[in-house]
């Protein structure tokens, strides 16, 4: 294989566009942070820009894994950040109610009731698709709505504080030097891929989401599926829910999660999912979440004030996307790569010419 | 006499894909005033060439004439302006709006950045009369039957190029497979409209599967093989069989061993009884016993209640009558997984929409039947996967022969291979076909109908539905013969049933 070619099946790999906005945003710093990529040890625990990253987005890379599978489906969850926001409010209110705060049978009956509840959430969202057929974006804006009501219900509009070391390990503590969060994190994108990729349920999210009536008449019994990946999604959403409130020590029925549910979308699009269903790509989602994280970290890092620090996220947003797009890099790389090419008797093509075969 | 100037020349036309040369080096010419039919099995290059031609595809060599004047198509808008336009199979407008708003979007008079409604209504109904056409413009395109958007579909792209309801700015028509899903008084209303289009002095040029429909209309013809030129022929010249051979690069020794072929007498026991099933608004109670390893054709006209009729067999539609038996047990017929359960498999005649996932790969498409019954939680093992997988790429010969491409990018006939290969993997006790050879090749067209004949002489039971009555003939042990929505007669295939019976058939709509 010649390097042209090797460099060319390189960059059509559906991961290329992530990663290389990942790696560029991650250089930004640079310049700005000099040991940006330097991570130490101290008190046995590692610290760093990168260690931070994985940290801080964590919560972000579940609710967004969990959102892939549905919008594989050709769904839509908007309801994500009000679950993380019950879930939280839920185990708080109710490790708060606890005379001892570090029992840890209190902590796990705890974790439990919330995580019963974001899968209770998920069921609801996915019988209102899936049963009534309401659209997803509808369906799911009911809890997206009132669910930040019911966590407001739970916490009595206070926010809880708690104080629990063991309950703090899930999204503040360390394990093997590492944040435990991270070891969260890589444990539920394990079980998704495992649970898509080692069974055949990926390849029925994918059909469903790709084509839904020829999926009904081969067999696959679509409502189910979808059901399911409300509901996981949603698990999703909660244990992020966990990990924030663990984080902070405290259950924010009103600002927890707020807004999770456009980065997710957003990062499960710079993943290279399509919003219209069918193919997906957890890793891709993973690779969006962290671009997402990243270009957060960098708005604090080179200093973007803070008034300004959305229009700075925007512009970069659409900087990516327009990478994404074949379409636009076509017009841009595409026309100067024309020229050197052998006089090509055309314009570049307004739809990227499908291969026909037979 | 001189011949006239062509109105579009093509040359030397050359257009590649990675890996596969669709065309290399075609010549083709259109003159003014012709109905010109572009002939060839799937693969051999017209879509190619027609999306070519339409700005579709850019070109990689040779050049394209319009008018005497050298042109490059670099997109269809582009195509639209030089004055060729296109209909193709699916009809590519907007259900919602009205028929007048169809023919003017995209291109709607304007006075000071406002749309001028009344206009849009007045033209399109001059437009529409002027035509012949009998369609009220302020009705929603959906409310009339496909083969009426269809027509809308040509007025809209005769009405291109001008917005002054005067003449026509269309040079070149391209009508890609328009008949394919009309029936008889549908394709004559779009002969009429295609001649009177013709007289006026457009070029049209027509694609389709029926040579019958060929003969009756067109003047001249040019013959694809393998995305090269094989020949042009004045209609007239060149009769079906020396077609057939051009297109297909051989003698039709493989067409006659399908004509010969007799009907295998070992039918079994019942395997499929219904009685009393029926659907309100679908189709009128019916009974049908279909028997093991027996082809039970369907025939009757487009919209009189085949596809209704085999739907609720497969549980794609609910009944509101009746029973179903298989094997002497009733089974609820409630959703396709009950139909699938009891071994039933359809392939719906709407292969994009109802069938095939285009993202998903050949593989992947293939097993999906089998691997929606096994339930997700119990993937077909990758070896088993792939063997089976291999097995029927190669038994039912599609191409290109690999597992991983893109079903969205096959060839219709290839297609509807992909779409047989995922239920036969299921083996099925009964197969049903909706139209299995509807828009692909003839040598396809053989090919499946073969399968059929040697899949019922294995035991399998076929319920075949096809427009043609000559395919139904030839397979059916039994024919159902349908009309306005009833099951009005069941033939018992023998000597004495020919396509003329079941046409009398179908009209009086009663069994003599």
């Amino acid at each position: 294989m010649t390097t042209p070619s090797r460099w060319r099946a390189l960059t059509r790999h559906h991961l290329f566009w992530p990663v290389a906005v990942l790696v560029a945003l991650l250089l930004v710093n640079v310049p700005f942070t000099p040991d940006f990529f330097a991570i130490h040890m101290t008190n046995g625990h590692l610290y760093g820009s990168l260690v931070s990253i994985v940290l801080f987005g964590s919560p972000l890379i579940l609710v967004a894994v969990g959102m892939t599978l549905v919008i594989a489906t050709g769904g839509i969850d908007l309801s994500v950040g009000a679950v993380v926001a019950i879930t939280g409010a839920l185990t708080c209110s109710y490790i708060s109610d606890q005379a001892d705060q570090d029992s840890l049978s209190g902590v796990f009956l705890a974790m439990g009731i919330g995580l019963v509840a974001a899968v209770v959430c998920g069921l609801w969202n996915g019988f209102l698709v899936a049963r009534m057929g309401i659209q997803p974006i509808i369906a799911t804006l009911i809890i997206m709505v009132a669910g930040r009501g019911v966590a407001q219900l739970i916490t009595d509009g206070q926010i809880i504080t708690i104080n629990s070391s063991p309950y703090q390990l899930i999204g503040g503590g360390y394990w093997l030097t590492l944040p435990f969060s991270i070891f969260v994190v890589a444990a539920v994108v394990a079980v998704t891929v495992a649970l898509t990729r080692r069974t055949a349920l990926g390849l029925l999210v994918e059909a469903v989401g790709g084509n839904a009536e020829a999926s009904r008449l081969v067999g696959i019994r679509s409502r189910r599926i979808k059901i399911m990946v409300y509901v996981f999604c949603a698990l999703c959403a909660g244990i992020a829910g966990l990990m924030i409130s663990s984080n902070t020590s405290a259950a924010d029925g009103n600002n927890a999660g707020l807004w999770i549910e456009l980065d997710a979308i957003l990062a499960v699009v710079i993943g290279g999912t399509s919003l219209l269903g069918g193919r997906f790509s957890i890793g891709g989602t993973v690779i969006g979440a962290l671009v997402i994280q990243t270009l957060t970290t960098t708005i604090y890092t080179i200093g973007v004030p803070t008034q300004t620090n959305l229009v700075f996220k925007a512009a970069v947003v659409i900087v990516v996307c327009l990478l994404q797009s074949p379409k636009f890099r076509a017009k841009v790389f595409g026309a100067r790569a024309r020229v050197t090419a052998p006089a090509e008797p055309a314009a570049v093509a307004e739809t990227a010419p499908k291969m026909e075969v037979s | 006499m001189a011949e006239p100037q062509p109105v579009l020349e093509m040359t030397g036309i050359v257009k590649e894909f990675p890996g596969v040369r669709a065309l290399s080096g075609v010549d083709f010419r259109l003159f003014p005033g012709e109905i010109h039919a572009l002939m060839g099995e799937n693969g051999a290059g017209k879509s190619t060439l027609i999306k070519v031609l339409t700005g579709v595809y850019t070109l990689d060599g040779g050049t394209i004439t319009l008018d005497g004047k050298s042109v490059r198509i670099a997109s269809p808008l582009q195509a639209q302006h030089a004055g060729i336009s296109t209909v193709y199979q699916e009809v590519n407008l907007c259900p919602n709006l009205s028929v007048a708003e169809n023919i003017f979007i995209g291109r709607e008079p304007t006075r000071a950045g406002r749309i001028q409604w009344k206009r849009i209504r007045s033209e399109a109904a001059k437009l529409v009369d002027r035509l012949g056409l009998d369609i009220d413009v302020t009705a929603p395109l959906s409310s009339y039957p496909l083969a009426v958007q269809q027509l809308v579909a040509i007025v809209r792209s005769v009405g291109t190029g001008d917005s002054d309801g005067e003449g026509s700015g269309t040079k070149v028509l391209v009508l890609d497979e328009p008949t394919s899903s009309l029936d008889r008084d549908e394709v004559l209303e779009l002969f009429r409209l295609m001649r009177q289009l013709r007289d006026e002095g457009v070029a049209i040029l027509f694609v389709s599967h029926f040579l019958d429909q060929i003969y009756e209309i067109c003047d001249r013809m040019t013959v694809l093989r393998n995305g090269t030129l094989v020949g042009e022929h004045m209609v007239r010249d060149l009769d079906q069989v020396g077609l057939i051979e051009l297109m297909i690069g051989k003698a039709l020794d493989q067409l006659e061993e399908l004509h010969d072929h007799q009907l295998h007498a070992d039918v079994g026991e019942s395997l499929l009884k219904a009685e009393g099933l029926g659907r309100n608004g679908g189709i009128a109670p019916f009974d049908l016993d279909i028997k093991k390893g027996e082809v039970v054709g369907l025939a009757g006209l487009l919209g009189s209640g085949r596809t209704e009729l085999a739907r609720l067999l497969f549980g794609a539609d609910q009944s509101d009558a009746g029973k179903v038996t298989i094997g002497g047990k009733q089974v609820a017929m409630s959703a396709p997984n009950d139909a699938i359960g009891a071994g039933i498999a359809f392939c719906s005649e709407n292969r994009k929409t109802e069938g095939l996932v285009p993202d998903l790969t050949v593989r992947e498409n293939i097993i999906l039947a089998l691997q929606a019954a096994r339930g997700w939680t119990r993937p077909i093992p990758t070896a088993q996967r792939d063997e089976l997988v291999a097995k029927y790429i190669k038994a039912l010969d599609i191409r290109p022969a690999n597992p991983e491409a893109r079903v969205g990018q096959l060839s219709g006939g290839n297609q509807q291979k992909v779409l047989l290969a995922r239920w036969l993997i299921t083996q099925p006790k009964l197969l049903i076909l909706d139209e299995p050879t509807r828009g692909i090749d003839i040598g396809a067209k053989t090919e499946i109908q073969k399968l059929v004949v040697s899949l019922s002489e294995d035991g399998m039971s076929v319920l075949y539905i096809a427009a043609e009555l000559e395919e139904v003939l030839r397979l059916s042990h039994t024919i159902g013969v349908l009309r306005d929505r009833k099951l009005v007669a069941q033939l018992t295939n023998g000597p004495e049933i020919t396509t003329g019976k079941i046409l009398e058939t179908i009209a009086s709509g009663e069994h003599q």
